[in-house]
Parts: C-alpha cells; sequence; structure tokens
C-alpha cells in the first residue's frame, strides 16, 4: 500500500517572489565563519594583515567531511578571534576590513574537467555545502560509485514559508544551474534528472521547464504545496515514488538531492573557478521595512544587511536565520550571513507568538500531521518515563525535525522541541547501554 | 539598534489552532440539537441544559481553586461536558438531579484524574451512567409536549411496533434532549468534520457498524436497522461522545477498531440484554481498552516497519 505522508498547509507569505535580486555593496568588513557547514571546522591559513582578494582561500578544510573557505571581498585580515555560533558551539572567524574594490584574485581559473575524480575534486574545491540550509559539504554527496545513481534530485521546493531566494535561482540562474546538470550527466551518468517545485511557484517552474527541454532525461516535477516537501525523504518519495527506508540515505535508493541553489553554486565554479563566496538571501518578516532579495557577501552582519533593506520598522521578536518553520533564532544581529543563509526574517511579536503550553487533549493532531507517522505525543509521554524502548518504537529517529507537529498542536506543547531531546537522550542511553 | 532578541528552538510559527477554538466548534455543533431539543420538549429543556452547564463550570472552578491549580475553565470543556451531558437526560428530570450529575462528571470523573486530558473516561458519559444506576427518574424518558405517544422509539421497537422514520429523522418521539433530532445532529457532525475537529472515523464506523449487526442479527430488517440507527442515544454518542478525543484512540485505524467495537457491544445490549439502550455503555466500555486498541494500532512508520 502506498503510504501517505501528511504534512500540514503553512501560510505561504512569499512577498518576495516578484522582486529581482539586487546586489548590495561590500560592507566595510565581513566576518567568515571556519564552521559554515556539517563537519570539522576549516582551519584558518591567514594572519591578521594579509591582503585577500574576492575568492583568496582564508580557511584549509580539515578532514573528510568539512569544507573551505574564501574571502568573500578585497582587503585586509583584521581579526582572527573565536565567534558564538548559532547552535551554541565556538568557531574561529576570519574579519576582513574591505578595501571597497571587490578585485578578484588573480589566481583563481576554471577548474579542469575531465573525469568524474575531477568533478567531485572541484565541488570540494569550489566551497560548496547544501545551500538549502543543512550545510552538508555537497561533494561528499557525490563521492560514490557512479554506477549507484539512478537519480539526481534537484530541491526546488521550498516550502518554509516567507524564503524565495530558491526561486530566484532557478528563475535568473538557470544557465548555471543547466551547466551543473549537464556536468552531473555527463560524469554521473544518472538515468533521470528530476527538478522538485512545489506548485505555488509558477515563474520557477516554467523557467525549469525551458530547462528540461535541453535534455529528454531532465523532467520537472511539480509537489503540492504542502510543507514539507522540501524534506529530503518527501522529496525522494514524491519525486521518484521510493521510499527510504530507515536509517537510510537516498543514495540507498540510488539518488542524490541537491538543492537547486548548491547545483547552480556548481555551475558557476565550474564555469568561471569563483568559489562560493556571495549568497542570494531573502530578507523579510514583519519588521523589515523593504523585504528584498539581496545578493550579498558571506560575511555581512545581519545587522548592515537589514540596514539595506529600509531597515526595521519595529523592535523584531525573533530574527532567524532561515524560515520560520525549521530556522534557527540568533541572539544578536552582529551574527554574519554564512554560506548556507538562504533568508534572514525579523519577525514582528504577531508572527512569532510563542502561546503557552496546555495539558494534551489527546487529539492526535501530531500523530495525524506527521508525515513519517511519528507519535510526538506518545514520545513526549514515554520521554518522563525514561521508556526509552517506547520511544524507539513510536519513530524517534525519523524525524527530520520539520515541525509539523508543533505547529498543530491546539495545546501548544513544544513537541518538535521535545523530539530533539528525546533523541539526544535516546543516543546517551545507547552508548551507556553500550558501555556496559 | 539596540534590541533584545527571543530565542527559542523551531517553529517560531503556530497555526492558531488552541484547545478553546476547538471546543467553542464542539459547542457550535451542537447549537441545533439543543435548539431542537427546547422546542420539542419545551422550557424545562433549556433548564436542565443550563443546570448542567453552571454546575460542570462552577465545579471544575472550584475544584481549581481548592487544590490551587491553575484555572482551566477558559478552554471551554467544562461547558461541552456540561451540554452533552444535558443533551443525554430527559428533560422532565429533576434538577437536582442534573446537578448531582454535573458534579460527578467533572470532580469525580475528571478533575481527581488530573483535569483535561487526563481522564480515563469519557466525563458525560460516565455521569450518565451513574445516573441511569442512581435515578430513576433519570432513565424515564421525556415526550414532547404535545405528543399522544408514550415509548421511546427503542421501547416501541422492542415492544414489536415501528416509528416513523420521518419522525425519527425530524424529532417528533419521545427521548432524551439530544436524542431526538436526528438530522439536527448529523448537521453538527458534518460541521465538526468539516471544520477538522474530528475525522469521519469513528462516526462512520460506529454508525455503520451498528446498521450492519442489527441487520444481520435483527432479521435482515432494513427498516428495523434504520430505526436502530435513528434512534436512542446512537448518534449523539457516534458523532459526539465517542469521538471525545481523550478516551478514543489517536491513528485512523484505532478510531475504526474503536466505533466497530462500541457498535458490536450496542447491538448485543440492544438486542439481547435486559436494556432498551446501550450507546452509553457501549461507549464508556470501549474508553477503557482505548489504551489498549492505541497500542495495538499505531500509524505505521515511514520507510519500513522494523527499528
Amino acid at each position: 500500500m502506498a503510504f501517505f505522508l501528511n504534512g500540514v498547509h503553512v501560510p505561504h507569505r512569499k512577498n518576495t517572489a516578484n522582486s529581482a535580486a539586487v546586489r548590495m555593496d561590500a560592507p566595510n568588513t565581513v566576518t567568515i565563519p571556519m564552521a559554515m557547514h556539517i563537519g570539522r571546522p576549516a582551519i584558518p591559513i591567514v594572519k591578521v594583515g594579509d591582503e585577500v582578494k574576492v575568492g583568496t582561500l582564508i580557511g584549509a578544510q580539515d578532514g573528510f567531511i568539512s569544507s573551505p573557505v574564501y574571502s568573500s571581498v578585497s582587503g585586509r585580515v583584521k581579526k582572527i578571534s573565536d565567534i558564538l555560533l548559532s547552535n551554541g558551539a565556538k568557531a574561529p572567524a576570519v574579519t576582513i576590513e574591505s578595501d571597497g574594490l571587490m578585485s578578484d584574485d588573480e589566481s583563481l581559473t576554471p577548474p579542469t574537467i575531465a573525469s568524474r575524480e575531477d568533478l567531485v575534486e572541484a565541488i570540494k574545491k569550489s566551497g560548496v555545502v547544501g545551500l538549502g540550509g543543512a550545510g552538508f559539504p555537497t561533494y561528499v554527496k557525490f563521492s560514490v560509485e557512479s554506477e549507484k545513481v539512478d537519480e539526481l534530485i534537484i530541491n526546488g521546493a521550498e516550502c518554509e514559508p516567507y524564503i524565495t531566494s530558491d526561486s530566484n535561482t532557478m528563475i535568473n540562474r538557470s544557465e548555471d544551474m543547466a551547466y551543473g546538470i549537464e556536468l552531473i550527466i555527463k560524469y554521473f551518468d544518472p538515468k533521470r534528472v528530476i527538478i522538485g517545485i512545489e506548485s505555488n511557484k509558477k515563474a520557477a517552474i516554467a523557467s525549469m521547464k525551458a530547462l528540461a527541454n535541453t535534455d529528454a532525461r531532465i523532467s520537472v516535477k511539480v509537489l503540492p504545496s504542502v510543507y514539507p516537501q522540501g524534506g529530503e525523504k518527501v522529496l525522494v518519495y514524491h519525486t521518484t515514488g521510493k521510499a527510504i527506508p530507515m536509517g537510510k540515505l537516498p543514495i540507498d535508493v540510488g539518488c542524490i538531492v541537491c538543492n537547486c541553489t548548491t547545483i547552480a553554486a556548481i555551475g558557476s565554479y565550474a564555469k568561471t573557478g569563483m568559489p562560493l563566496v556571495k549568497k542570494c538571501v531573502t530578507v523579510d518578516g514583519g519588521a523589515v521595512k523593504e523585504p528584498k532579495n539581496v545578493i550579498v557577501p558571506i560575511g555581512t552582519s545581519i545587522k548592515e544587511l537589514i540596514e539595506f533593506c529600509g531597515g526595521l520598522t519595529s523592535a523584531p521578536e525573533k530574527v532567524l536565520y532561515g524560515g520560520p518553520m525549521m530556522g534557527i533564532a540568533i541572539p544578536d544581529m552582529d551574527a554574519p550571513v554564512l554560506k548556507n543563509t538562504n533568508a534572514v526574517l525579523a519577525l514582528t511579536t504577531k508572527e512569532a507568538k510563542t502561546p503557552e503550553a496546555s495539558a494534551c487533549i489527546r487529539c492526535g493532531s501530531c500523530l495525524n500531521t506527521c508525515p513519517f507517522g511519528i507519535n510526538p505525543a506518545g514520545i513526549a509521554a514515554a520521554l518522563t518515563k525514561k521508556d526509552f524502548e517506547t520511544v524507539e518504537k513510536l519513530g524517534i529517529n525519523l524525524c527530520m525535525e520539520c515541525g509539523c507537529c508543533s505547529f498543530v498542536c491546539p495545546a501548544h506543547i513544544p513537541l518538535v522541541q521535545n523530539n530533539k531531546l528525546a533523541k539526544a537522550a535516546l543516543r546517551e542511553e545507547k552508548t551507556k547501554e553500550d558501555r556496559k | 539598534m539596540d534590541t533584545k532578541l527571543h530565542l527559542s528552538a523551531s517553529p517560531h510559527i503556530h497555526s492558531g489552532r488552541s484547545t478553546q477554538k476547538i471546543m467553542l466548534d464542539v459547542i457550535i455543533a451542537l447549537m441545533p440539537t439543543s435548539i431542537v431539543g427546547t422546542v420539542v420538549f419545551g422550557l424545562r429543556a433549556l433548564a436542565v441544559i443550563a443546570i448542567c452547564i453552571a454546575t460542570c463550570v462552577l465545579s471544575e472552578f472550584l475544584f481549581n481553586l481548592a487544590i490551587k491549580k491553575k484555572q482551566t475553565i477558559g478552554d471551554l470543556s467544562a461547558i461541552v461536558t456540561g451540554l452533552l451531558l444535558a443533551l443525554n437526560l430527559p428533560a422532565t428530570l429533576p434538577l437536582w438531579q442534573a446537578a448531582v450529575g454535573s458534579f460527578f462528571a467533572i470532580v469525580v470523573v475528571k478533575c481527581i484524574f488530573g483535569g483535561i486530558g487526563k481522564n480515563l473516561v469519557n466525563p458525560a458519559i460516565t455521569a450518565r451512567v451513574f445516573m441511569l444506576l442512581s435515578f430513576s427518574s433519570a432513565t424515564k424518558a421525556a415526550f414532547p409536549v404535545d405528543s399522544v405517544s408514550s415509548a421511546t422509539p427503542l421501547g416501541e421497537l422492542e415492544a414489536g411496533y415501528s416509528p416513523s422514520l420521518l419522525d425519527l429523522l425530524v424529532g417528533n418521539h419521545g427521548g432524551a434532549i439530544g436524542e431526538v433530532c436526528a438530522l439536527a445532529l448529523i448537521a453538527g457532525g458534518i460541521y465538526l468534520i468539516g471544520r477538522k475537529v474530528i475525522t469521519w472515523h469513528i462516526p462512520v464506523a460506529f454508525v455503520g457498524a451498528t446498521f450492519l449487526f442489527m441487520f444481520l442479527f435483527g432479521g435482515f430488517d432494513l427498516y428495523f436497522s434504520t430505526a436502530q440507527i435513528l434512534s436512542g442515544g446512537l448518534l449523539i454518542g457516534a458523532i459526539f461522545m465517542a469521538t471525545d478525543y481523550v478516551t478514543s484512540p489517536s491513528s485512523p485505524w484505532g478510531k475504526i477498531v474503536f466505533g466497530i467495537g462500541a457498535a458490536f457491544l450496542t447491538v448485543v445490549i440492544r438486542l439481547w440484554a435486559s436494556l432498551p439502550e446501550g450507546v452509553s455503555y457501549a461507549i464508556l466500555l470501549m474508553n477503557i481498552i482505548c489504551p489498549y486498541i492505541d497500542k495495538l494500532t499505531p500509524r505505521k512508520l515511514f520507510g519500513g516497519k522494523k527499528i
């Protein structure tokens, strides 16, 4: 029997959908963290006082799951110090004072790509990480046996409210995307390339259909506008019909999933040799005066980015990296734009209200809304009793933290937050058992 | 700009649903039935409804006050319990008995177990059963003010008479305040399903299975089976009582099992027990085994059976 993936209808609020991206000039200083990806932080290879240009390597990749970091402006290294990341960890960051010239590093040349290994190496050097928000080093996904790849799935779902930066890529950077896809087809030989887009993005669908006409293997799959279409397992199921088994990755069913902006970044690097140094970011939310898409150097502070958009109309309740369903709240506006920042939202109290929790009425909304059939209320009850067997049985390890359960809960119980706790507690319990 | 930012884990927006809004929807859905009940049985019905609601709300308020718990009457669930209980009682019931039953529903069945969400059985149903056993007047059906009939439809069916199906649909017969008009109950049910407060599973399984069992065990008589589902507390039970979140299963399959189980018990009691009516007992028994149904009918997890 086919599995029906539930989800929720979130408000779309795609206010910036019809505005072209605006380029923002280099700010006076940029602060570029060495940890803008999942894995080990890059190691700073510059010293205070060093001259850098746009695209100069400033952080070297450290180990397999890691990614190199490049300067996004031309100027002089002012400071290298630890900064607090939004996940609570500390990592070094390089602060660069811009000379305002934005001159490119002359040593940059397009990579020579003549084999699959060359392509993977190029993706690695490009500094590209999962730009949908996850920040997983992209080259790692492509470090696979070529015969295993049946489908390349391009994630253009963009199911989070407000965000339109991926739509912007699909509409305005289809040539970069086309080149990225062409290279992957050439060296990985997937049977199909499927671009999945939610039905509410008409212009992006039209642009991608034009791209798909260039190669019989490429197709566009229009997805229902039901959150979370962009979840990796949801997307793979809705584009190919393949259900990824619990605890497995897309590649285990022959798929590689890449965000559309990630693909464009690969294409752009292969064409020009310029690594990932700038991002298109949706700046929106009720507290932002002029919401727009901004192309901005990585490392620009959120404060300057919002000022570029006319500043704030009122004091925001929350400022987020990413969308309101899965985005991360930041403690202060000095935080920089990262490689995987697709949106910066300044939400008003009205938009980001967190109602007080009351007693669970066992309505089952969480269970019946979860795309994967997880039972968050049951997990919450089992966790208080430290019944880890039940916590696991009710599907905790499947949780992608999409937030549907918390979004619909009429008792306003922080269910997905509780799921995160349960996951950590279960892991801890397992290590304890292993030690015995 | 110096602003203090709120930090919390995602998600940062909410659908706006709340327990209070859900309860309000249930109250709205019960309005047609309450109005028809008042029209059929006169102002006495309204008095029973008012007493039940007032006692329920007051009991919960005082209980919370006594144990120094945060007030919960704002969630409107006490009003729903009072209204449902009243609709399951005859309009002729002495008002003090209505008050005792309401107190029992809120304090003994709900608050002592921890309040909303913690009760093991449905407060209104349990209070009704308590009253059926305690007060003889609670078992005596009331009759429409200008009626000539002297038996409830179920009583007539049991005695071999045949009430008209049209009378059953519009409410021209005896019974509890909320039992009489099938159309008003169905309208309420459609409203609740439309507002996504309940799903179709329990009502359809309950009513459908009752019809089927009555047809199979009652002599393959279409009229008899139809009259059975339109009379007594079956529709109010299937639409409003069996669908109580707290005491019914969460998963779609669990709800179907629950509905069929309640239908089976109802049919057994109606056909073979000494009582004419069995819906309350059937739902109460199913409430008790609900945790086991929940355990046996989990939603399937995506991407495999094994962990």
